[in-house]
């Protein structure tokens, strides 16, 4: 498996989003955000957390008009993977390659801890490591994390099982508590939770690293 | 040309920033304020001399990038 992660001026979890890849066992190769293309072979893009353009205009608004963002977009039009953790998730959203918003957390206050979080599906590369109704232990650390849609699109992603993640007990607001989404071909997640900062036992839960092993049997060689 | 555009979260959409502001002016002792929404307010100088062509212009930057329409609207005035 070969994973791409972009880095933009303000991103700060993109040395660990590698590190998780390149431990699952994948060739990790990093892209900056003037890139305008991805390397050749590329079969997942990570967008990593942090504080992209320091959040100006709206978390995640500049990064996803960044050089590099066309060629993302293009990547999963071609049925390319993509996964955006936190400010990564603000990004795809801002990108229009998920639907809904994150706005500011409900009680206004940026939160940073461990929180406990229920897999929806496994119908996907990204939680086929994980059985349906699992509960992680996996951190977050977020300011806006809010997640909100429309209630036609609400209707459709519980519908169609695209809920990947839901808080057990919701720390920011966010509607039907979610915490990841999936795209409608399932190939493109985002969350706010940080997986690869929950890699290893040393971490203080080692329940993210079921992702990133998953992602490597779905790119397995036959 | 000068143009402001103002963006405003969509009615519906919830405002903590603005509830937070309503309880400040409430606890500075400023009574009956029902309900505050907070939004932004950006100024634009443009080089284009015809106004209609400005203003399209400034509407597309709001659609492209000004404003998230998932979640605001947006107003262009001339400044």
């Amino acid at each position: 498996m070969k994973a791409a992660v972009i880095t933009f001026p303000g991103s700060n979890c993109d040395r660990d989003l590698a590190t998780a890849f390149e431990q699952a066992g994948a060739e990790v190769v990093r892209v900056w955000h003037k890139d305008t293309g991805l390397p050749e072979g590329t079969d997942i893009v990570g967008i990593p957390g942090g504080f992209s353009f320091g959040d100006y205009l709206r978390c995640g608004a500049i990064a996803a008009r960044s050089p590099i963002a066309q060629a993302v977009v293009d990547h999963a039009g071609r049925g390319g993977h993509v996964l955006g953790i936190c400010n990564g998730f603000q990004v795809l959203v801002e990108m229009g390659l998920l639907p809904g918003a994150l706005l500011r957390n409900a009680n206004l206050k940026y939160i940073c801890r461990t929180v406990g979080l229920r897999v929806e599906t496994s119908e996907s590369a990204f939680t086929a490591g994980y059985a349906v109704g699992a509960e992680l232990q996996i951190p977050i650390a977020h300011h806006d994390g809010n997640y909100m849609a429309d209630a036609e699109t609400l209707a459709r992603l519980e519908g169609e099982g695209r809920v990947a993640f839901r808080y057990v007990a919701n720390p920011n607001g966010s509607m039907n508590d979610i915490a990841g989404v999936l795209s409608e071909n399932r190939r493109v997640l985002g969350m706010m939770p940080h997986p690869e900062r929950a890699f290893t036992p040393l971490h203080g839960s080692a329940d993210g690293r079921a992702m990133f092993d998953g992602l490597m049997s779905a790119f397995a060689p036959a | 040309m000068k143009y402001r555009v103002f963006v405003t979260l969509k009615s519906g959409v919830l405002d903590p920033q603005g509830e937070a502001i309503r309880h400040a002016l409430g606890s500075l002792g400023f009574e009956g304020v029902n309900s505050v929404r907070q939004g932004k307010m950006i100024e634009l100088d443009l080089a284009e001399t015809d106004a209609a062509k400005a203003e399209a212009a400034a509407r597309q930057m709001c659609e492209k990038l000004l404003a998230n329409t998932v979640i605001e609207s947006y107003r262009v005035e001339p400044a």
